[in-house]
């Protein structure tokens, strides 16, 4: 798949046979952060697993690089990584073991133990995910989606429990991603944390 | 693959509507008609059957409420299927009509099959025959049907997720159907069991090809009701129904 | 490629299986607990001797006395007593079958409620070769051990050993047919939190067939006949779980989770 944009087109958001969003339509250039902001139930979540594909939309198209995101082959869901409310880490596997399936899982390079001490977590690479704390947790599993090399992040509040440094090191990635062409479609509280030059902002 | 044009207006709710008040009432005629003619001439005008005597006349009803619960189970899987391979709302909506009645006419099957069980092997549970077994599990598939579609508050959801539950079970259907006959072969063989030559008398094969056709109708008039009900239920508050509750109205 | 992938899942799913014993060995014990207990349920002057006599009322109007002597003779005198032993196979295709369905509701269930499900869905293979890979572990942790313990449980219903060498072999078999059958009732259900329950419903008469045929192949060995026939059949029956089980599994688990 070629790294271009993500378009969606008059999308219709539906959670339990109730719309929650009608007609939404934007686009997302490589290289460009698009924030969705919304009140509570304002149907964030749904948007961002609709884009991933997990759920049809109730009207509309998606576009990834060009195709519907439904009719995805396999193969161009490398594109796409998805980080939601559930860190989506094995509990009795621990922080390297996490990353190294995703890993393997997504791009089947082994080349990950050098990457653990630039993501910061060498500390506790060799923890069960289990005896992490929630702030842990969630770094660990954006370390996993760093690590993925896809270029649409996909990211659902990415900085719940994240402490300062957590922060700044996750937002480091981002800007990170961006400059290397990658787009990131991010649900949030914190618009004003998150947002960068250019970015989109999306109301819902 | 794609559906020829004209099946989209099956995907219609006011059409289908329609098409079930205007076709409802000609099947319950035809129905009501063909179970009386067919009735009075099984129950009354047969002769007797010479082995089983008077007990025989339940193969009016018996063997028919069992067919009409395996054609249900089809009908059901089938509405199912299509419904969540082209996402059609209206063929759930048949699927989930289809299932209480089959499940109806099972526990008639198994109820009318044991007691003629009873004067004719002496037991309500003849093990000897491995078609009520098989009646009895097509009960329980029937039951989780209904049970996993209960278990869901999103309908969307429980509509897709027992559709595929319903097409794995028509895959098995026949399977479960040949097993349980294989286990216990002792059974007489089905009456009619090749058509043009059955083993039957015609003064018999008649009044039962007539509760045959009359069963057959009449699940299709009580299908039609429900799918009415059904379609109402799912699109109360569109214009369409309001519009036409008020012509009824008035 | 899509075979890496199915060896990354099933290594990943042993190694959780690993650290989690609890898993799959409580089933185990389940399996044993029922099969132990259940001539509890049965009085032990019915089972005096080698041959069961279950049917021993009738032995008795056979041979004209309600002791052992009678039913020996009875059995000598060619009538298929088998009481305890037809119980015996029966007891531990049911145990069988239903420790398959217990603990099965976390087959899919873990992975989704600690959002791993979404990550495998995301991921650039085909969902399919991550069900098969997750089935494979499943077995290996909750179908190789049952057959091997099966022999053993043999032993309390008096089977001959060629007799529970078939029951095992027959397991064999079905625990792939077993495994893909339980597995789409837990796909069906997991979204609905803790509804164990309702796999039962599903499940069960789906597996009536194997059941049939499992039971009949290891009668037919007890009975010293060919079991050829069911067993070709059950083979048959885990070609078509196997084959076609995950198509659904897989849509199954998509739509829970849409």
């Amino acid at each position: 798949m070629t790294r271009s944009g993500l378009v969606l087109t008059g999308v219709e958001l539906r959670r339990g046979g109730r719309v929650l969003v009608s007609d939404l339509s934007f686009g997302l250039e490589p290289g460009q952060l698009a924030l969705v902001t919304g009140p509570n139930g304002s149907g964030k979540t749904t948007l961002l697993r609709t884009v991933a594909g997990f759920a049809p939309p109730g009207a509309g198209e998606i576009l990834v690089g060009g195709t519907p995101v439904a009719g995805l082959e396999p193969e161009a869901r490398r594109e796409i990584a998805y980080q939601g409310h559930l860190e989506g880490l094995k509990k009795d596997l621990t922080v390297y073991e996490n990353i190294q399936f995703i890993n393997q899982l997504r791009s089947k390079s082994d080349a990950i133990s050098k990457t653990l001490a630039t993501l910061g977590l060498e500390p506790f690479a060799d923890r069960s995910v289990r005896h992490l704390s929630a702030g842990q947790k969630r770094r660990t599993a954006l370390a996993a989606l760093k690590v993925s090399g896809a270029s649409l992040w996909l990211l659902d509040e990415p900085l719940t429990n994240l402490d300062p440094a957590g922060r700044e090191l996750v937002l480091g990635w981002i800007d990170e991603h961006l400059a290397g062409q990658g787009m990131a479609l991010v649900a949030t509280h914190l618009a004003d944390v998150l947002k960068r030059p250019g970015s989109l902002l999306v109301e819902l | 693959m794609k559906l020829p044009i004209w099946f989209h207006r099956f995907g219609s709710p006011p059409y289908v509507y329609g098409l079930a008040n205007t076709l409802a009432p000609w099947l319950a005629g035809i129905a009501l008609i063909l179970l009386a003619v067919g009735g009075f001439w099984g129950l009354v005008i047969a002769p007797t059957e010479r082995t089983q005597g008077e007990v025989y006349r339940i193969l009016y009803i018996h063997p028919q409420t069992a067919y009409i619960s395996m054609m249900a189970y089809t009908v059901m899987a089938v509405a199912a299927g299509i419904g969540f391979i082209w996402r059609i709302k209206l063929a759930h909506a048949v699927a989930v009509s289809a299932a209480p009645i089959g499940a109806s006419f099972t526990f008639c099957a198994l109820a009318t099959g044991a007691i003629w069980g009873r004067p004719t092997w002496g037991t309500y549970w003849e093990w000897g025959d491995p078609r009520l077994m098989f009646e009895l599990l097509l009960l329980f598939l029937y039951l989780g049907y209904l049970a996993l579609r209960a278990a869901f508050d999103d309908r969307d959801k429980a509509d897709r997720v027992s559709a595929v539950l319903a097409v794995v079970g028509i895959v098995n259907v026949p399977i479960i159907h040949y097993s349980v006959l294989w286990w216990n072969t002792l059974h007489q063989g089905p009456t009619i069991s090749r058509l043009g030559s059955p083993a039957m008398d015609t003064s018999m094969l008649i009044p039962f090809l007539i509760m045959v056709a009359g069963f057959t109708a009449l699940f299709f008039w009580i299908l039609l009701r429900r799918l009415q009900a059904e379609i109402v239920e799912r699109e109360h508050g569109t214009r369409w129904l309001q519009s036409l509750v008020r012509e009824g109205a008035a | 490629m899509p075979f890496d992938a199915v060896s990354l899942i099933f290594r990943r799913d042993l190694r959780l299986a690993f650290r989690r014993p609890s898993d799959w060995g409580i089933p185990l014990l389940f399996f044993i607990a029922v099969s132990a207990m259940f001539p509890l349920a049965l009085s032990p002057d019915r089972f005096g001797t080698g041959v069961g006599e279950t049917v021993v009322a009738a032995a008795d109007a056979e041979a004209g006395g309600g002791d052992e002597a009678g039913a020996i003779e009875a059995s000598v005198a060619g009538r298929p007593l088998y009481g305890l032993q037809s119980l015996g196979i029966a007891v531990l295709w049911m145990a069988a079958l239903l420790s398959s369905l217990m603990g099965l509701d976390r087959l899919f269930l873990n992975d989704v409620e600690d959002g791993s499900m979404e990550q495998l869905m995301l991921s650039p293979v085909p969902f399919i070769a991550l069900v098969y890979g997750k089935l494979a572990a499943h077995w290996l942790v909750s179908g190789l051990p049952l057959i091997v313990l099966v022999p053993v449980f043999g032993l309390i219903y008096q089977l001959p050993l060629a007799t529970s060498l078939m029951l095992a072999f027959a397991l064999l078999l079905a625990t792939p047919a077993l495994t893909v059958l339980v597995a789409i009732g837990a796909a069906l259900t997991v979204s609905l939190r803790g509804a164990a329950a309702i796999i039962g419903l599903l499940v069960l008469p789906l597996a009536s067939p194997i059941l049939i045929f499992g039971a009949r192949a290891t009668v037919l060995a007890l009975d010293a006949e060919s079991a050829a026939g069911p067993l070709y059949f059950i083979a048959s029956l885990a070609m078509l779980a196997v084959s076609l089980g995950p198509i659904a599994i897989a849509a199954a688990l998509r739509v829970s989770l849409e």
